[in-house]
């Protein structure tokens, strides 16, 4: 694996409800790109986004925009696109799922950790 | 023997048993070297596991009280800032650099969490009222991101390393399971043309060592034949002569002669 991989991945992501985004801007991860394409490094879900419309983004964070290192992806969220979720085994960038206001999080759901019990077979 | 096919296509000579000693030896060193990189590997990918189990469970406390921070600036501010907030993120004040950590040769990337100073996408946000509030929630927010962004990086960990552990332990079973044995036939069936052909050269040197035995023997016989009938050959040469010499006085043989069938 080369440096160049992820030299230039600087940003987090947020595919997430209406609270956590908000939150995670006020932080001060959002960034929008230079005016001519603009594109965010966020997405607002709720009940009205389609599912394709989800999985698009997710799709252009982890394979085509190249300065992401982390996306951040409520969980129930994750929950909707979950075969896309499951399928993707690259390390660069890191899917990490979190935790929603309004759903706990379970740890059972998580592909990461599911991979972990699996490893160590409990 | 099971594996009796499963060798290397190699002429049995004693160059290529050589060889084959030779790369045995390399085979078995690499297998050790791999197994303990295997085993080095194993024990900080079980240590990272561990390590996400934790943070995971962290996060789940942190993103609470960060939503619960939320929740107070809302009610502060009085209505919903969620729409001015994202209208208004710009540039990322909050960004990630990744470093690179040596185990045992392999590069496991980690994320280190960073602030860039002098650009606040948020200054007017909280203006009218709550502004208190707003500032707390960032920090609170920031601090729950740094603890993302560290998940992040034992998450990306915990994948290479699950990566490389399957193709070293891979590497390592094939070393122990196809190449050994394989090399170890090759040997064994080297060793047993090269004694093959050292019973066929004793063979040979035997049957050529009886032959030669036998052809001495027939020459000695031959020799002796031929010593038997000159030494014939020459007594009968002194018997011819030695009548001869009685010749002179023949009357008396004649006689005698007459005398015998005389007898009969």
């Amino acid at each position: 694996m080369s440096t160049q991989e992820y030299k230039d991945r600087q940003f987090l992501a947020v595919i997430g409800d209406e609270d956590s985004v908000t939150g995670l801007l006020l932080a001060g991860i959002g960034h929008v790109t230079s005016p001519p394409d603009s594109q965010k490094n966020f997405l607002v879900v709720d009940n009205k986004t389609d599912n394709a419309a989800i999985e698009a983004a997710f799709e252009r964070f982890t394979n085509e925009r190249k300065d992401i290192g982390i996306i951040l992806i409520n969980q129930h969220i994750a929950d909707r696109i979950r075969h896309v979720v499951d399928s993707y085994v690259k390390a660069f960038p890191t899917v990490l799922e979190i935790p929603s206001k309004d759903h706990p999080y379970d740890p059972e759901k998580d592909s990461v950790l599911r991979r972990v019990r699996r490893l160590f077979g409990e | 023997m099971s594996g009796a096919a499963d060798r290397e296509a190699v002429f049995p000579t004693r160059q290529s048993l050589g060889l084959m000693k030779a790369k045995l030896k390399g085979a078995e060193t690499g297998h050790s070297l791999l197994k303990r990189k295997s085993e080095a590997l194993t024990k900080r990918f079980r240590e990272i596991t561990r390590r996400i189990d934790e943070a995971k469970r962290k996060m789940g406390r942190v993103m609470q009280i960060a939503s619960l921070s939320l929740a107070e600036v809302t009610y502060a501010v009085g209505g919903n800032i969620g729409y001015q907030i994202q209208e208004s993120a710009k540039s990322a004040r909050f960004r990630i650099r990744a470093k690179q950590e040596n185990v045992s040769g392999v590069l496991l990337p980690a994320f280190e969490a960073y602030q860039t100073e002098g650009n606040n996408d948020f200054a007017m946000t909280g203006l009218g009222k709550g502004g208190q509030q707003v500032q707390r929630c960032r920090e609170t927010y920031a601090r729950a991101v740094e603890a993302l962004v560290e998940l992040a990086s034992l998450q990306t960990a915990f994948v290479i390393l699950d990566e490389v552990i399957k193709v070293v332990n891979r590497r390592v079973n094939a070393i122990e399971h196809v190449i050994i044995p394989r090399t170890e036939n090759t040997i064994k069936y080297i060793n047993s043309e090269l004694d093959e052909l050292d019973r066929e050269e004793f063979y040979r040197l035997k049957k050529v060592a009886n032959k030669k035995q036998r052809d001495t023997a027939a020459s000695d016989a031959e020799m002796k034949q031929k010593r038997e009938d000159k030494a014939a050959l020459a007594l009968l040469d002194q018997e011819n002569q030695a009548p001869e010499e009685e010749d002179v006085g023949g009357g008396d043989i004649l006689a005698a002669e007459d005398d015998e069938d005389v007898i009969f």
